[in-house]
Protein backbone atom coordinates (compact mmCIF):
# COMPACT_ATOMS: atom_id res chain seq x y z
CA UNK A 1 0.00 0.00 0.00
CA UNK A 2 1.40 3.32 -0.97
CA UNK A 3 -1.22 5.99 -0.42
CA UNK A 4 0.20 7.19 2.86
CA UNK A 5 -1.55 10.50 2.80
CA UNK A 6 -5.02 9.17 2.01
CA UNK A 7 -7.57 9.66 4.77
CA UNK A 8 -9.18 6.25 4.17
CA UNK A 9 -5.86 4.69 4.99
CA UNK A 10 -5.68 6.36 8.37
CA UNK A 11 -9.19 5.47 9.38
CA UNK A 12 -8.46 1.81 9.65
CA UNK A 13 -4.91 2.19 10.81
CA UNK A 14 -5.46 4.46 13.77
CA UNK A 15 -8.24 2.42 15.34
CA UNK A 16 -5.97 -0.44 16.12
CA UNK A 17 -2.57 1.02 16.82
CA UNK A 18 -2.72 0.27 20.55
CA UNK A 19 -2.30 -3.45 21.23
CA UNK A 20 1.01 -3.77 19.45
CA UNK A 21 3.13 -2.51 22.33
CA UNK A 22 3.08 -5.72 24.35
CA UNK A 23 4.04 -8.05 21.47
CA UNK A 24 6.87 -5.71 20.61
CA UNK A 25 8.20 -5.95 24.15
CA UNK A 26 7.77 -9.73 24.29
CA UNK A 27 10.05 -10.31 21.31
CA UNK A 28 12.42 -7.47 22.08
CA UNK A 29 11.38 -5.92 18.80
CA UNK A 30 12.37 -8.91 16.71
CA UNK A 31 10.19 -9.43 13.66
CA UNK A 32 11.37 -12.82 12.41
CA UNK A 33 12.01 -16.16 14.07
CA UNK A 34 15.65 -17.24 14.27
CA UNK A 35 14.60 -20.51 12.65
CA UNK A 36 11.50 -22.00 11.04
CA UNK A 37 8.52 -20.57 9.19
CA UNK A 38 5.58 -21.77 11.35
CA UNK A 39 2.46 -22.01 9.27
CA UNK A 40 -0.75 -21.19 11.16
CA UNK A 41 -1.53 -24.90 11.31
CA UNK A 42 1.97 -26.22 11.95
CA UNK A 43 1.61 -28.51 14.94
CA UNK A 44 3.86 -27.99 17.93
CA UNK A 45 4.65 -30.22 20.87
CA UNK A 46 7.05 -29.60 23.74
CA UNK A 47 9.98 -31.96 24.08
CA UNK A 48 10.12 -31.43 27.84
CA UNK A 49 7.54 -31.24 30.58
CA UNK A 50 8.87 -27.92 31.79
CA UNK A 51 11.63 -25.38 31.37
CA UNK A 52 13.08 -23.27 34.09
CA UNK A 53 14.04 -19.66 33.74
CA UNK A 54 17.39 -20.81 32.31
CA UNK A 55 18.89 -19.77 29.00
CA UNK A 56 17.30 -16.37 28.65
CA UNK A 57 13.74 -17.49 28.08
CA UNK A 58 10.89 -15.24 29.07
CA UNK A 59 7.55 -16.07 30.68
CA UNK A 60 5.89 -16.36 27.27
CA UNK A 61 8.40 -19.03 26.20
CA UNK A 62 7.67 -20.93 29.38
CA UNK A 63 3.94 -20.57 28.78
CA UNK A 64 4.27 -22.04 25.28
CA UNK A 65 6.13 -25.07 26.60
CA UNK A 66 3.36 -25.50 29.16
CA UNK A 67 0.63 -25.24 26.53
CA UNK A 68 2.39 -27.59 24.16
CA UNK A 69 2.33 -30.52 26.55
CA UNK A 70 -0.73 -31.16 24.42
CA UNK A 71 -0.25 -30.81 20.67
CA UNK A 72 -1.23 -27.32 19.52
CA UNK A 73 -1.20 -25.48 16.25
CA UNK A 74 0.57 -22.14 15.95
CA UNK A 75 -2.85 -20.49 15.66
CA UNK A 76 -4.03 -22.13 18.89
CA UNK A 77 -0.92 -21.04 20.77
CA UNK A 78 -1.46 -17.47 19.61
CA UNK A 79 -5.13 -17.57 20.60
CA UNK A 80 -4.48 -19.03 24.04
CA UNK A 81 -1.66 -16.61 24.84
CA UNK A 82 -3.57 -13.70 23.31
CA UNK A 83 -0.56 -12.69 21.24
CA UNK A 84 -0.38 -11.93 17.51
CA UNK A 85 0.71 -14.82 15.33
CA UNK A 86 3.90 -13.03 14.27
CA UNK A 87 5.00 -12.69 17.88
CA UNK A 88 4.33 -16.34 18.58
CA UNK A 89 6.39 -17.30 15.53
CA UNK A 90 9.39 -15.44 16.94
CA UNK A 91 8.98 -17.15 20.32
CA UNK A 92 8.63 -20.57 18.67
CA UNK A 93 11.80 -19.93 16.71
CA UNK A 94 13.66 -19.38 19.99
CA UNK A 95 12.26 -22.63 21.39
CA UNK A 96 12.95 -24.63 18.22
CA UNK A 97 16.54 -23.37 18.17
CA UNK A 98 16.93 -24.86 21.67
CA UNK A 99 15.12 -28.09 20.68
CA UNK A 100 12.50 -27.37 23.31
CA UNK A 101 9.69 -27.90 20.82
CA UNK A 102 9.12 -30.24 17.93
CA UNK A 103 7.24 -28.85 14.92
CA UNK A 104 5.35 -30.60 12.16
CA UNK A 105 4.61 -28.54 9.09
CA UNK A 106 1.20 -29.14 7.46
CA UNK A 107 0.93 -31.78 4.79
CA UNK A 108 -0.63 -29.56 2.17
CA UNK A 109 1.66 -26.82 0.97
CA UNK A 110 2.21 -24.65 -2.03
CA UNK A 111 3.70 -27.75 -3.64
CA UNK A 112 0.26 -29.30 -3.85
CA UNK A 113 -2.68 -30.79 -2.03
CA UNK A 114 -2.37 -34.05 -0.13
CA UNK A 115 -3.28 -37.28 -1.87
CA UNK A 116 -6.80 -38.61 -1.97
CA UNK A 117 -6.30 -40.81 1.07
CA UNK A 118 -6.23 -37.67 3.13
CA UNK A 119 -9.51 -36.47 1.61
CA UNK A 120 -11.06 -39.86 2.30
CA UNK A 121 -9.77 -39.87 5.85
CA UNK A 122 -11.26 -36.43 6.47
CA UNK A 123 -14.64 -37.47 5.03
CA UNK A 124 -14.71 -40.64 7.13
CA UNK A 125 -13.57 -38.75 10.20
CA UNK A 126 -16.33 -36.17 9.75
CA UNK A 127 -18.99 -38.85 9.24
CA UNK A 128 -17.86 -40.53 12.45
CA UNK A 129 -18.12 -37.36 14.56
CA UNK B 1 14.94 -45.51 24.18
CA UNK B 2 15.86 -43.93 27.42
CA UNK B 3 14.29 -40.65 28.37
CA UNK B 4 15.66 -38.25 30.92
CA UNK B 5 13.42 -37.12 33.74
CA UNK B 6 12.16 -34.05 32.01
CA UNK B 7 11.80 -35.58 28.56
CA UNK B 8 8.42 -36.72 27.51
CA UNK B 9 8.14 -39.94 25.52
CA UNK B 10 5.08 -38.62 23.71
CA UNK B 11 7.34 -36.06 22.08
CA UNK B 12 9.04 -38.90 20.25
CA UNK B 13 5.85 -40.17 18.65
CA UNK B 14 5.14 -38.77 15.18
CA UNK B 15 3.01 -35.66 15.35
CA UNK B 16 -0.29 -35.69 13.48
CA UNK B 17 -0.60 -33.64 10.33
CA UNK B 18 -2.92 -30.71 10.12
CA UNK B 19 -5.15 -29.64 7.27
CA UNK B 20 -7.53 -26.76 6.90
CA UNK B 21 -10.75 -25.66 5.28
CA UNK B 22 -11.85 -22.04 4.96
CA UNK B 23 -15.29 -20.67 5.79
CA UNK B 24 -15.86 -17.51 3.77
CA UNK B 25 -18.73 -15.20 2.87
CA UNK B 26 -20.03 -11.73 3.54
CA UNK B 27 -20.34 -9.84 6.81
CA UNK B 28 -22.54 -11.52 9.41
CA UNK B 29 -23.46 -14.47 7.19
CA UNK B 30 -22.71 -17.09 9.84
CA UNK B 31 -19.01 -17.94 9.36
CA UNK B 32 -18.12 -17.98 13.05
CA UNK B 33 -21.37 -19.78 13.83
CA UNK B 34 -20.50 -22.58 11.42
CA UNK B 35 -16.94 -22.87 12.75
CA UNK B 36 -18.35 -23.19 16.26
CA UNK B 37 -21.10 -25.64 15.31
CA UNK B 38 -18.73 -28.31 14.10
CA UNK B 39 -15.54 -27.67 16.09
CA UNK B 40 -14.66 -29.43 19.31
CA UNK B 41 -14.30 -26.20 21.26
CA UNK B 42 -15.84 -22.77 20.96
CA UNK B 43 -14.25 -20.75 18.16
CA UNK B 44 -10.83 -19.34 18.99
CA UNK B 45 -9.56 -16.04 17.72
CA UNK B 46 -6.10 -15.15 16.53
CA UNK B 47 -4.70 -11.93 15.19
CA UNK B 48 -2.19 -10.91 12.59
CA UNK B 49 -0.55 -7.54 13.02
CA UNK B 50 -0.07 -5.64 9.81
CA UNK B 51 2.07 -2.63 9.25
CA UNK B 52 0.96 0.30 7.20
CA UNK B 53 3.07 -0.84 4.28
CA UNK B 54 0.94 -3.94 3.97
CA UNK B 55 4.02 -6.02 3.28
CA UNK B 56 5.98 -7.98 5.83
CA UNK B 57 2.92 -9.02 7.73
CA UNK B 58 4.75 -9.69 10.96
CA UNK B 59 7.30 -6.94 10.70
CA UNK B 60 7.22 -5.26 14.06
CA UNK B 61 10.58 -3.57 13.80
CA UNK B 62 10.34 0.13 14.33
CA UNK B 63 6.73 -0.36 15.14
CA UNK B 64 6.47 2.79 17.21
CA UNK B 65 7.06 4.82 14.11
CA UNK B 66 4.63 2.89 11.92
CA UNK B 67 0.90 2.62 11.98
CA UNK B 68 -0.40 -0.87 12.31
CA UNK B 69 -3.68 -2.67 12.27
CA UNK B 70 -4.77 -6.13 13.26
CA UNK B 71 -6.82 -8.67 11.36
CA UNK B 72 -8.73 -11.19 13.42
CA UNK B 73 -9.41 -14.73 12.28
CA UNK B 74 -11.79 -17.13 13.97
CA UNK B 75 -10.97 -20.78 13.86
CA UNK B 76 -11.82 -24.12 15.36
CA UNK B 77 -10.27 -27.54 15.62
CA UNK B 78 -11.65 -30.99 14.83
CA UNK B 79 -9.43 -33.89 15.86
CA UNK B 80 -10.33 -36.53 13.28
CA UNK B 81 -7.91 -39.24 14.35
CA UNK B 82 -4.57 -39.72 16.06
CA UNK B 83 -2.78 -38.52 12.98
CA UNK B 84 -5.17 -36.04 11.39
CA UNK B 85 -6.36 -32.69 12.73
CA UNK B 86 -8.70 -30.46 10.75
CA UNK B 87 -8.82 -26.70 11.30
CA UNK B 88 -11.64 -24.50 10.10
CA UNK B 89 -10.79 -20.86 9.54
CA UNK B 90 -13.34 -18.11 9.14
CA UNK B 91 -11.91 -15.59 6.69
CA UNK B 92 -11.66 -11.93 7.67
CA UNK B 93 -14.47 -9.93 6.13
CA UNK B 94 -12.85 -6.93 4.51
CA UNK B 95 -11.52 -7.06 0.99
CA UNK B 96 -8.44 -5.06 1.90
CA UNK B 97 -7.08 -8.06 3.76
CA UNK B 98 -6.58 -10.20 0.67
CA UNK B 99 -3.02 -10.97 1.64
CA UNK B 100 -4.30 -12.61 4.81
CA UNK B 101 -6.63 -14.65 2.61
CA UNK B 102 -3.61 -15.69 0.57
CA UNK B 103 -1.94 -17.05 3.67
CA UNK B 104 -5.10 -18.85 4.71
CA UNK B 105 -5.84 -20.27 1.26
CA UNK B 106 -2.33 -21.65 0.82
CA UNK B 107 -2.64 -25.40 1.21
CA UNK B 108 -6.34 -25.33 2.12
CA UNK B 109 -8.30 -28.38 1.01
CA UNK B 110 -11.11 -26.11 -0.05
CA UNK B 111 -13.56 -23.44 1.03
CA UNK B 112 -17.19 -23.07 2.00
CA UNK B 113 -18.73 -19.82 0.77
CA UNK B 114 -21.71 -18.99 2.97
CA UNK B 115 -24.48 -17.04 1.29
CA UNK B 116 -27.56 -15.24 2.57
CA UNK B 117 -30.27 -15.02 -0.08
CA UNK B 118 -31.31 -11.59 1.22
CA UNK B 119 -27.94 -10.20 0.17
CA UNK B 120 -26.45 -12.64 -2.27
CA UNK B 121 -24.02 -10.11 -3.73
CA UNK B 122 -22.07 -10.11 -0.45
CA UNK B 123 -20.48 -13.42 -1.38
CA UNK B 124 -19.31 -12.34 -4.86
CA UNK B 125 -15.82 -11.31 -3.68
CA UNK B 126 -15.30 -14.69 -1.99
CA UNK B 127 -16.43 -16.57 -5.08
CA UNK B 128 -14.25 -14.45 -7.36
CA UNK B 129 -11.30 -15.03 -5.07
CA UNK B 130 -11.58 -18.83 -4.96
CA UNK B 131 -12.36 -19.08 -8.69
CA UNK B 132 -9.27 -16.99 -9.40
CA UNK B 133 -7.07 -19.15 -7.22
CA UNK B 134 -8.54 -22.44 -8.36
CA UNK B 135 -9.43 -23.34 -4.78
CA UNK B 136 -12.29 -25.88 -4.70
CA UNK B 137 -15.37 -24.39 -3.09
CA UNK B 138 -19.06 -25.00 -2.47
CA UNK B 139 -21.75 -22.42 -1.85
CA UNK B 140 -23.83 -23.05 1.26
CA UNK B 141 -27.00 -20.99 1.51
CA UNK B 142 -27.56 -20.23 5.18
CA UNK B 143 -31.23 -20.55 6.07
CA UNK B 144 -32.01 -17.47 8.10
CA UNK B 145 -35.64 -17.30 9.19
CA UNK B 146 -37.77 -15.06 7.05
CA UNK B 147 -35.30 -15.22 4.20
CA UNK B 148 -37.03 -15.35 0.88
CA UNK B 149 -36.92 -18.90 -0.36
CA UNK B 150 -34.93 -19.33 -3.52
CA UNK B 151 -34.49 -22.54 -5.43
CA UNK B 152 -30.90 -23.70 -5.46
CA UNK B 153 -30.71 -23.51 -9.24
CA UNK B 154 -31.81 -19.88 -9.02
CA UNK B 155 -28.97 -19.19 -6.61
CA UNK B 156 -26.60 -21.02 -8.93
CA UNK B 157 -27.70 -18.82 -11.83
CA UNK B 158 -27.69 -15.61 -9.79
CA UNK B 159 -24.13 -16.29 -8.69
CA UNK B 160 -23.10 -17.23 -12.23
CA UNK B 161 -21.38 -20.36 -10.95
CA UNK B 162 -19.77 -23.06 -13.00
CA UNK B 163 -22.31 -25.88 -13.33
CA UNK B 164 -20.05 -28.22 -11.35
CA UNK B 165 -19.97 -26.07 -8.21
CA UNK B 166 -22.30 -27.56 -5.58
CA UNK B 167 -24.91 -25.27 -4.03
CA UNK B 168 -26.47 -26.60 -0.86
CA UNK B 169 -28.78 -25.36 1.88
CA UNK B 170 -27.51 -25.30 5.42
CA UNK B 171 -28.18 -24.15 8.92
CA UNK B 172 -24.84 -22.90 10.17
CA UNK B 173 -25.96 -23.41 13.79
CA UNK B 174 -26.49 -27.15 13.34
CA UNK B 175 -23.57 -29.50 13.68
CA UNK B 176 -25.02 -32.14 11.35
CA UNK B 177 -25.77 -29.54 8.71
CA UNK B 178 -22.26 -28.07 8.92
CA UNK B 179 -20.78 -31.58 8.68
CA UNK B 180 -22.80 -32.28 5.53
CA UNK B 181 -21.55 -29.07 3.93
CA UNK B 182 -17.93 -30.01 4.69
CA UNK B 183 -18.40 -33.51 3.30
CA UNK B 184 -19.97 -32.10 0.13
CA UNK B 185 -16.97 -29.81 -0.23
CA UNK B 186 -14.44 -32.62 0.22
CA UNK B 187 -16.21 -34.89 -2.28
CA UNK B 188 -16.29 -32.01 -4.75
CA UNK B 189 -12.61 -31.24 -4.14
CA UNK B 190 -11.68 -34.89 -4.75
CA UNK B 191 -13.65 -34.97 -7.98
CA UNK B 192 -12.08 -31.71 -9.14
CA UNK B 193 -8.65 -33.03 -8.32
CA UNK B 194 -9.26 -36.14 -10.41
CA UNK B 195 -10.61 -34.10 -13.33
CA UNK B 196 -7.62 -31.79 -13.27
CA UNK B 197 -5.21 -34.71 -13.13
CA UNK B 198 -6.83 -36.29 -16.19
CA UNK B 199 -6.80 -32.97 -18.01
CA UNK B 200 -3.09 -32.70 -17.26
CA UNK B 201 -2.73 -36.07 -18.96
CA UNK B 202 -1.37 -38.34 -16.26
N1 LIG C 1 -31.52 -17.64 12.02
C1 LIG C 1 -30.26 -17.94 11.81
N2 LIG C 1 -29.32 -17.15 12.36
C2 LIG C 1 -28.04 -17.46 12.15
C3 LIG C 1 -27.64 -18.55 11.36
N3 LIG C 1 -26.29 -18.57 11.29
C4 LIG C 1 -25.87 -17.51 12.02
N4 LIG C 1 -26.89 -16.84 12.55
C5 LIG C 1 -26.83 -15.63 13.37
O1 LIG C 1 -26.32 -14.57 12.57
C6 LIG C 1 -25.46 -13.71 13.29
C7 LIG C 1 -24.09 -13.59 12.62
O2 LIG C 1 -23.44 -14.84 12.67
P1 LIG C 1 -21.84 -14.96 12.74
O3 LIG C 1 -21.54 -16.41 12.80
O4 LIG C 1 -21.29 -14.08 13.79
O5 LIG C 1 -21.46 -14.39 11.32
P2 LIG C 1 -20.00 -14.09 10.75
O6 LIG C 1 -20.08 -14.39 9.30
O7 LIG C 1 -18.97 -14.77 11.56
O8 LIG C 1 -19.93 -12.52 10.98
P3 LIG C 1 -18.65 -11.56 10.81
O9 LIG C 1 -17.46 -12.32 11.32
O10 LIG C 1 -19.00 -10.39 11.65
O11 LIG C 1 -18.58 -11.23 9.36
C8 LIG C 1 -25.36 -14.31 14.69
O12 LIG C 1 -26.26 -13.60 15.51
C9 LIG C 1 -25.83 -15.75 14.50
O13 LIG C 1 -26.43 -16.26 15.67
C10 LIG C 1 -28.68 -19.38 10.80
O14 LIG C 1 -28.42 -20.36 10.11
N5 LIG C 1 -29.95 -19.02 11.06
MG1 LIG D 1 -17.23 -13.96 12.45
Amino acid sequence: MTGRGEPAEHEWVDDHAGPVVRPYAVTGGRARPVTGTFDLISLVTATRTEVGSESGLGPEHVAIVGLCQRIQSVAEIAAHLDLPVGTVRVLLGDLAARSLVQVREPRATAAGLPDEHVFEAVINGLRAL
Amino acid sequence: MDYGRSERPAGAAPLPTAIKILIAGGFGVGKTTMVGAVSETRPLRTEEVLTETGIGIDDLSGVEAKSTTTVAMDFGRITLSDDLVLYLFGTPGQDRFWFVWDELALGALGAVVLADTRRLADCFPSIDYFEGRGTPFVVAVNCFEGARQFRLDEVQAALDLDPGVPVVLCDARQRESAKEVLITLLEHAMKLRETRRRAAGD
